[in-house]
């Protein structure tokens, strides 16, 4: 007997549907909620340098998220980040030492004015394509440097802090100090921690929902041929435009909460390359390039690294810089990607998966 | 007057800037790769002339005559052996491997000569002045110029002029069918890349009399050096003296209205570039 063939009382939409989910994420869903809330509720039990570590795990693993959302997905190699993260910094001691307000208050707002000059900012390096958009988002981010460095107000090339009645007076403060009895300083970072926890939420959340979406369709149609992306009706710049955006926004949240938490700012520091982007690139390609679970991974394994061999200075880089190099050669899916082909698991399934149910007896 | 001699300063600026770019611009021309450490292997090249120097007591322009042919040898098999596994048609690879030899060298550096600055020394010649129509012009940065113009020349020459040149315009072309002709992209890669390292070891020959350097100043010069390149327009070798010239311009000027604003003229006119002619002043059609 030859395939049934669909007829017209029964329409082929009923037969055929698009899954997206499996099993194995379904489950991981219930975990990854229930990790978030425990990570919500982790102030209440873990040590302060714990908290300082997982606000680091939180905000690298944000910029890598979104880095990788750009290089693994846009087709868009930035080596300038930086220069969204140092402005997000800048525009946060902006608003509290200029503008006098409220320094928690004061990361949304930052980020959105990060966002804001992304348009302009982007408009121009977009003119460039693939290796030479790459380094003409560097010489921007030099610029935000130089230029920053001339704002004496904010203390110039040598950075300024923020004041002490600016770090001592924040929203929610006295609250949190009183909620859990601990001292300002450690309250405060308290409230920094929370400000990482919901940058990595908003990020993963984000991502994973910009993948599943009619988004995440063009940037696979992208990625696989770009013109022939474009003949089906895929408007390939104004979404690589978007991701640009919104990875804008994300480093300018960063930015924000780090140098809040640090209350010290400077060019060098706001604009590294080193920090803000040499290291992601660090933690994407060894976690996994284009998944979302490997960024995660990279970004907690490169705080463990860094603890473990921030004392040996220079010689830490170099073994960071040749393993970076021997995964890209040798193992460029990373440490998720090859696990993930080995055992065909996926927490955040972002793959369409078609499924054709069996044909109803013909009845006749 | 006072303008007249800025500017001038700034052309012969530009020379260096020129000698910075001349091996980039050879390798975007043949393979299409933006080498992210271009400037941290000047500074490498420079530290080593100052090892040979300071460990060998060899005169500087000696060791620089000796140390080329390594460095030949050194881009050769640099490209064979690790760039040329990077080719294809995805470009993050090659940008990535590149920017990882960046972290390698500096740190490297910072490992063997620590980050003090440093600087080579070319003896009496260094603060010897010629007078050109009232203007007072440094021998060494006269010098600089020059040997930008001689090597951009010999490039060309190489380019255009010799059966190298035509398997490296071709595979340029198309490395699928330079194969149908016999040649092998690889080796012709490895080639260019050799040749680059020589330029670039030229270039931190003067780098390294002109200016202090420490393992940190790396990606500066690779960015003056890609800045160079696209204003000159891409993959040509005159225009990127050009655009090497137009930068020490800029930079010159910026520095004289305020000299903190050097460098960010320099950058600022590229990206003006950027806007109006992306391509260029002589893009390769």
């Amino acid at each position: 007997m030859s395939q049934p063939i669909p007829t017209a009382a029964e329409p082929v939409a009923s037969r055929y549907t698009v899954r997206v989910a499996t099993r194995t994420s379904r489950i991981f869903t219930v975990i990854a909620l229930a990790l978030v809330v425990l990570l919500v509720f982790a102030p209440a039990f873990a040590s302060r340098p714990m908290l300082q570590d997982l606000i680091l795990v939180f905000l690298l693993a944000s910029l890598a998220l979104c880095w990788n959302l750009m290089a693994g997905y846009a087709g868009l190699i930035s080596v300038g980040q930086q220069a969204f993260v140092g402005l997000g910094g800048y525009a946060l001691f902006a608003l509290i030492i200029v503008g006098g307000f409220d320094p928690l208050l004061s990361i949304p707002f930052a980020a959105l004015i990060v966002a804001l000059l992304s348009i302009p900012v982007g408009s121009l390096v977009f003119r460039m394509q693939g290796a030479y958009f790459a380094v003409v988002t560097w010489v921007v981010a030099e610029v935000f440097r130089l230029l920053l460095a001339q704002w004496r107000e904010l203390g110039g090339g040598t950075g300024t802090s923020l004041p002490r009645s600016a770090t001592g007076d924040m929203f929610g403060l006295e609250f949190i100090s009183e909620l859990f009895g601990v001292r300002s300083a450690a309250a405060r970072e308290i409230i920094i921690y929370w400000a990482a926890l919901f940058t990595t939420v908003l990020v993963v959340g984000g991502c994973y929902y910009l993948l599943r979406s009619r988004v995440g369709l063009a940037l696979r149609a992208i990625k696989d041929g770009e013109v022939a992306a474009q003949s089906v009706g895929v408007s390939t710049t104004r979404i690589k435009f978007g991701i640009y955006v919104f990875a804008a926004f994300c480093a300018g949240l960063v930015g924000a909460i780090y140098f809040l938490q640090t209350s010290r700012i400077s060019p060098d520091a706001a604009f590294s390359l080193l920090d803000w982007t040499a290291y992601i690139i660090f933690i994407v390609v060894i976690g996994g390039l284009a998944t979302i679970e490997g960024p995660i991974i990279g970004a907690i394994l490169f705080v463990l690294l860094r603890n473990a061999l921030s004392g040996f200075g220079p010689w830490y880089l170099i073994v960071l810089g040749v393993l970076g190099i021997a995964v890209m050669l040798l193992a460029p899916k990373g440490i998720w990607g090859n696990f993930s082909q080995f055992t065909g698991i996926h927490l955040f399934p972002t793959r369409r998966h078609l499924d054709i149910a069996p044909a109803k007896e013909q009845n006749k | 007057m006072e303008h007249l001699n800025t500017i001038v300063q700034g052309i012969l600026l530009g020379g260096l800037y020129a000698l910075y770019a001349a091996g980039l611009s050879l390798i975007f021309g043949v393979m299409r790769l933006i080498n992210l450490a271009h400037g941290d292997l000047i500074v490498l090249a420079a530290f080593v002339l100052l090892a040979m120097v300071t460990a060998l007591g060899l005169p500087l322009p000696i060791a620089l005559l000796i140390l080329l042919p390594f460095a030949f040898a050194l881009g050769w098999a640099l490209q064979r052996y690790l760039l040329n596994r990077t080719l294809g048609d995805d470009i993050l690879l090659p940008l990535l491997v590149t920017f990882g030899l960046q972290i390698l060298i500096q740190n490297g550096l910072l490992v063997a000569f620590s980050a003090d600055s440093r600087k080579l020394s070319l003896g009496a010649i260094e603060t010897q002045s010629v007078n050109i129509l009232g203007l007072s012009i440094g021998v060494v940065p006269l010098i600089t110029f020059a040997v930008a113009v001689i090597v951009l020349g010999a490039l060309s020459y190489i380019f255009y002029g010799t059966g190298l040149g035509r398997r490296l315009r071709a595979t340029s072309d198309s490395t699928e069918v330079v194969q149908l002709m016999g040649v092998n992209p690889r080796v012709v890669f490895a080639i260019a890349m050799g040749i680059s390292f020589v330029v670039l070891t030229i270039a931190a020959f003067f780098m390294g009399i002109r200016s202090n350097f420490d393992p940190s100043v790396g990606p500066a010069r690779l960015l003056y050096a890609f800045e160079a390149v696209v204003i000159g327009g891409l993959g040509s070798l005159w225009g990127t003296l050009a655009g090497g010239v137009i930068l020490g311009v800029a930079q010159a000027i910026g520095a004289r209205i305020n000299p903190e604003w050097q460098i960010l003229a320099g950058h600022l006119v590229f990206l003006v570039f950027i806007i109006f002619r992306p391509r260029g002043l002589f893009p390769k059609q």
